[in-house]
C-alpha cells in the first residue's frame, strides 16, 4: 500500500495547487528542506520566486495579493527565517491582505528544547496573524491547508501562518483534499441586517450634506460598481482613505479626494460639517480621524464593515451594518433615494480650488531649482496615462503619491498603511507585477526606505520582473525630517542621508537606470521608462525642504490643516 | 472627557478546545495594558466547546471593545461581558493552616461554622480548610486564620453561570445547523 501514500510534503505543494495557488515566494533553509526538495519536481506547475531576504518574500507576496485579490503564499525556514516575516504579518493584519505563510519547523522531539533554528513562530504571530497553527503530522497537513486558505481570503482577510514540524514534511499519508467551507466558530459572511438598512437608509434620505467615505473593504468585497450607483443615486461626494484610493475613479465628479493627515482640504473640511457620513470598509484610522473628540461634529455615522469589532473602536456609529460591503450597498441601493445636493458638494470644490491654488499649484509649478516629489509622482502618473499600479514606501514618496498619483482602475494603490513598513514598497512591487504583468507597476519610494530592502534588486535581476522604480532622493529621511522641521525646532537628529550611487548600484545587477537632476531633464526620463519593457530605475534628486502639505498634524482636529507651516485653512463661501 | 469609572467585569468565552486560545485572549488584554484578576478554564455544558472565565478590573467602554476583539479569533465562538449582578458566581480556597497553633485557643469550631467552611484534612502539623464562596468572605475567613499562621493559601478563579434564560451556546449550535447547510450546500 505504501506506493499510494505521499509525504506530508508532496501533500502541501498538492493543496496550494487545490487552491489554485500557481506562485509563491521564498527562501529555503533547513527546516523546510523537504518541501523545498519536492518543489523540484513541481516547479512546472509551481512558480517559485527565490527572495534575497525573507521581508522581501512576505512583501512580495502581499503586493501580489492586493494586486490580484488571490492569496499571496510565502515558504520560509524555522528559527530565523519565519522571525523575518514577522514585520510582513503585522502589515498584513492590519491591511486586511491575504496571506498564507508556510514556515518550517524543527522535528518534533527537539520542539521546546532550543534546539538550532527553533522558536517558538505560532505563539509569536498569534497576535498578528489572523490564525496560526502548528502541524506535528504528515496526515493533517491536506486539511490544516485547507483550513488555512479558507481563513485567509473570507471575511477580512489577513494572514495565516502554517507552522509545519519536520516530521509532519518527511511523514506518509493517504492524499485525500477537501476545500473548506465552513468552520463552526468563525463566520466570515454575515447575513445583512434588514433593520439596520432601513435605519441607514433613513438617515441617508434625510441628509442635506451626506460624504460617503470610502475604505478598501469596498475593493476587497467588489464593491467599486455598487459604490458608484450609490454615490450617484444619493449624489453624495465621495473620499478615500489611503488604501480606498482607487476604488472609485479619481476623475469622477463626485471625487473629492483623500481624507487624513495629508488629504484633501475638500472631504478633511466636510467631514466636521456633513450631517450624515457613510463609512464603508474602513476602520476610522487616527490618521485619518485626528482627534476623535472633534471628529465629524455634526454628523450621524453609518457604519459598514466586515468586522464587528471595528465598530465603536475609535468613532461612534450610529447604525451599525455588519456585512460584507457589496452586500450592504445591494440592499442598501433599492432604499434610497435619488438625491441632489449641489450646493454641498460646491463647498468641498470651495476647498478643494484653495488647495489646488495654495498647495498644489506651487508643489507642481516649484520656483527653486530642484525638484519637488510631487512634480516627479504626477509625470509618472500621466507618462502612464494614470493606468499603472503604483506601489510607494512609506514616509513623504507615499503620502506624495497619493495625493498627485491619479487613478483609474480599482486595486491601483499598493502601500503599507495601517503598519507604515519602511521597506515594503521595493519588493511589494515585484510581487504586484509577478500578479499582473499585463498592467505597468511603478515603485516610488525614498531613499531610506528604497535601501531597506534594496537587496531586492537581486529578485528583480533573476526573474526579469519589469518594476518601474522612481527614488525620490534627499539625502535625507523626508517624513521625519518634515516633522523635526515643523514641530522640533528644525533640529534634524539622524535624518540626513549619505547615499550611494543608485545608479552605479543598479547597474550591478544589470538594470537600466538614470540620474535625473535638473527639472529640463524629468519629462524624457520618465517617457525612457514607462517606454522600456524592463526594469528600470530613476534616481531623481528632489529638494530636501519640499513638505507634504496640506497638514492636520496629529492630535488635531481633521479640519485644523495648515496650508504650509505659517497659515491654516479657512474657508470662505 | 470623563474618565469612565471601572468596574469588576467577568468574561465569559465559548470556544473550541484548541491549543493557545489562552494566549490569544491574554494578548488581548496585554495590549491593554488590563491586568487578569483570575483565570478558569474548563468544558461546558457541551462536550467539545470550551469555557474561559476572566475577571478583571476596568471600564464599560474598553470592556465592550476587548469583548469584541476575543470574539473576532477563529476559534472562538462567543465572548460575553457580565457584571456581578448578573451572574451566579462563585469561587473556592484552600488555607493550610499549622495545627498546634489553631487548636491552642479552641477556636476551629466557631470559625467553621461561622465561615461555612470544611476540613478537608487535619493531621498532627497542619489542618487543610476549604471555604467556597465570594472574593469577600474568602478573604474575611483569610483575615480570621491569619493569626493562626496561614503557611500556604490559594483561591480559584471565579466560575459562574448567568442569571438569564438566554441560553447563548443552545441559541449558538441552532444556528450553525442551518449556517452549517448553507455553507456546505453553497460551496457545491
Amino acid at each position: 500500500m505504501m506506493e499510494n501514500k505521499i509525504t506530508g510534503a508532496e501533500a502541501l505543494l498538492r493543496g496550494l495547487l487545490q487552491e489554485g495557488i500557481t506562485t509563491v515566494f521564498g527562501y529555503p533553509g533547513g527546516a523546510i528542506l523537504p518541501v523545498y526538495d519536492k518543489l523540484y519536481d513541481y516547479s512546472d506547475r509551481l512558480r517559485h520566486i527565490l527572495v534575497r531576504h525573507e521581508q522581501g518574500a512576505i512583501h512580495a507576496a502581499q503586493g501580489y495579493a492586493r494586486t490580484s485579490g488571490r492569496v499571496g503564499v510565502v515558504i520560509v525556514t524555522s528559527g530565523p527565517g519565519a522571525t523575518n516575516v514577522i514585520t510582513g504579518l503585522c502589515d498584513a493584519m492590519t491591511d486586511s491582505t491575504p496571506l498564507v505563510v508556510i514556515s518550517g519547523q524543527v522535528g518534533a522531539q527537539y520542539l521546546g528544547s532550543d534546539a538550532f533554528q527553533e522558536t517558538d513562530f505560532v505563539a509569536m504571530t498569534q497576535s498578528i496573524t489572523k490564525w496560526a497553527l502548528q502541524v506535528r503530522r504528515a496526515e493533517d497537513v491536506p486539511a490544516a491547508i485547507a483550513r488555512a486558505f479558507y481563513i485567509a481570503r473570507s471575511g477580512r482577510p489577513g494572514p495565516v501562518v502554517l507552522d509545519i514540524a519536520k516530521d509532519a514534511q518527511i511523514g506518509l499519508l493517504d492524499w485525500h483534499y477537501e476545500p473548506m467551507t465552513y468552520i463552526r466558530s468563525y463566520d466570515p459572511d454575515p447575513e445583512v441586517d434588514s433593520a439596520a438598512v432601513a435605519s441607514a437608509a433613513d438617515l441617508i434620505n434625510k441628509a442635506a450634506r451626506p460624504l460617503i467615505l470610502v475604505g478598501q473593504g469596498v475593493a476587497i468585497s467588489g464593491a467599486c460598481d455598487e459604490l458608484k450607483r450609490f454615490a450617484e443615486r444619493i449624489d453624495a461626494p465621495v473620499a478615500a482613505t489611503l488604501l480606498g484610493l482607487s476604488c472609485f475613479p479619481s476623475v469622477h465628479r463626485l471625487y473629492k479626494g483623500m481624507l487624513g493627515m495629508h488629504g484633501n482640504i475638500g472631504p478633511n473640511w466636510a467631514t466636521n460639517q456633513a450631517d450624515v457620513i457613510v463609512a464603508i470598509g474602513m476602520r476610522f484610522d487616527d490618521r485619518v480621524t485626528g482627534n476623535t473628540e472633534h471628529y465629524a461634529r455634526q454628523a450621524r455615522i453609518v457604519h459598514i464593515d466586515i468586522d464587528n469589532s471595528e465598530f465603536d473602536k475609535t468613532v461612534h456609529a450610529d447604525v451599525a451594518i455588519h456585512s460584507d460591503a457589496r452586500q450592504a450597498l445591494l440592499a442598501l441601493l433599492p432604499r434610497v433615494h435619488r438625491s441632489k445636493h449641489s450646493e454641498w458638494i460646491e463647498k468641498l470644490d470651495k476647498c478643494n480650488a484653495v488647495e489646488r491654488r495654495e498647495v498644489i499649484d506651487r508643489e507642481m509649478h516649484h520656483t527653486g531649482s530642484k525638484l519637488t516629489m510631487g512634480e516627479v509622482v504626477a509625470a509618472v502618473s500621466a507618462a502612464s496615462g494614470s493606468r499603472a499600479i503604483a506601489v510607494t514606501d512609506v514616509g513623504q514618496n507615499q503620502m506624495m503619491t497619493a495625493r498627485y498619483f491619479n487613478f483609474t482602475e480599482t486595486r491601483s494603490l499598493i502601500t503599507s498603511g495601517g503598519l507604515g513598513t519602511m521597506g515594503f514598497g521595493l519588493p511589494a512591487a515585484i510581487g504586484a507585477k509577478i500578479a499582473r504583468p499585463d498592467r505597468e507597476v511603478c515603485y516610488i519610494g525614498g531613499d531610506g526606505g528604497f535601501q531597506m530592502t534594496i537587496q531586492e534588486l537581486g529578485t528583480i535581476m533573476q526573474y526579469g520582473v519589469a518594476v518601474k522604480m522612481v527614488v525620490l532622493n534627499n539625502n535625507f529621511l523626508g517624513n521625519v525630517r518634515q516633522w523635526q522641521d515643523l514641530f522640533f525646532g528644525k533640529r534634524y537628529s539622524q535624518t540626513p542621508m549619505a547615499n550611494p550611487d543608485f545608479r552605479a548600484i543598479a547597474a550591478a545587477y544589470g538594470i537600466a537606470a538614470e540620474d535625473v537632476v535638473e527639472r529640463h531633464q524629468l519629462h524624457d526620463a520618465v517617457s525612457r521608462m514607462i517606454a522600456s519593457p524592463e526594469a528600470y530605475l530613476l534616481n531623481v534628486n528632489i529638494d530636501e525642504t519640499d513638505l507634504v502639505l496640506p497638514m492636520t498634524p496629529a492630535g488635531k482636529p481633521v479640519d485644523y490643516i495648515m496650508l504650509d507651516r505659517n497659515r491654516l485653512f479657512e474657508f470662505q463661501d | 472627557m470623563q474618565t469612565p469609572q471601572r468596574e469588576l467585569f467577568t468574561i465569559t468565552i465559548y470556544s473550541e478546545n484548541s491549543v493557545g486560545v489562552l494566549n490569544q485572549v491574554s494578548n488581548i488584554f496585554t495590549r491593554r495594558c488590563l491586568n487578569i484578576e483570575d483565570v478558569s478554564a474548563s468544558v461546558s455544558s457541551v462536550p467539545d466547546i470550551h469555557k474561559l472565565t476572566l475577571t478583571t478590573w476596568a471600564d464599560r467602554p474598553t470592556m465592550e471593545k476587548v469583548v469584541k476583539q476575543i470574539e473576532k479569533l477563529v476559534d472562538v465562538i462567543k465572548a460575553v461581558l457580565y457584571t456581578d449582578d448578573e451572574i451566579v458566581y462563585q469561587e473556592i480556597a484552600l488555607y493550610k493552616v499549622a495545627t498546634a497553633k489553631l487548636m491552642e485557643e479552641n477556636m476551629l469550631e466557631s470559625i467553621i461554622r461561622q465561615h461555612n467552611a470544611r476540613i478537608l484534612e487535619l493531621t498532627t502539623d497542619y489542618v487543610v480548610i476549604e471555604k467556597a464562596g465570594h472574593t469577600w468572605e474568602i478573604e474575611a475567613l483569610l483575615g480570621c486564620l491569619r493569626k493562626y499562621g496561614i503557611t500556604q493559601f490559594v483561591r480559584s478563579g471565579r466560575v459562574c453561570v448567568t442569571k438569564s434564560s438566554i441560553e447563548y451556546i443552545d441559541q449558538f449550535l441552532e444556528q450553525q445547523k442551518e449556517r452549517r447547510k448553507r455553507c456546505i450546500s453553497g460551496a457545491q
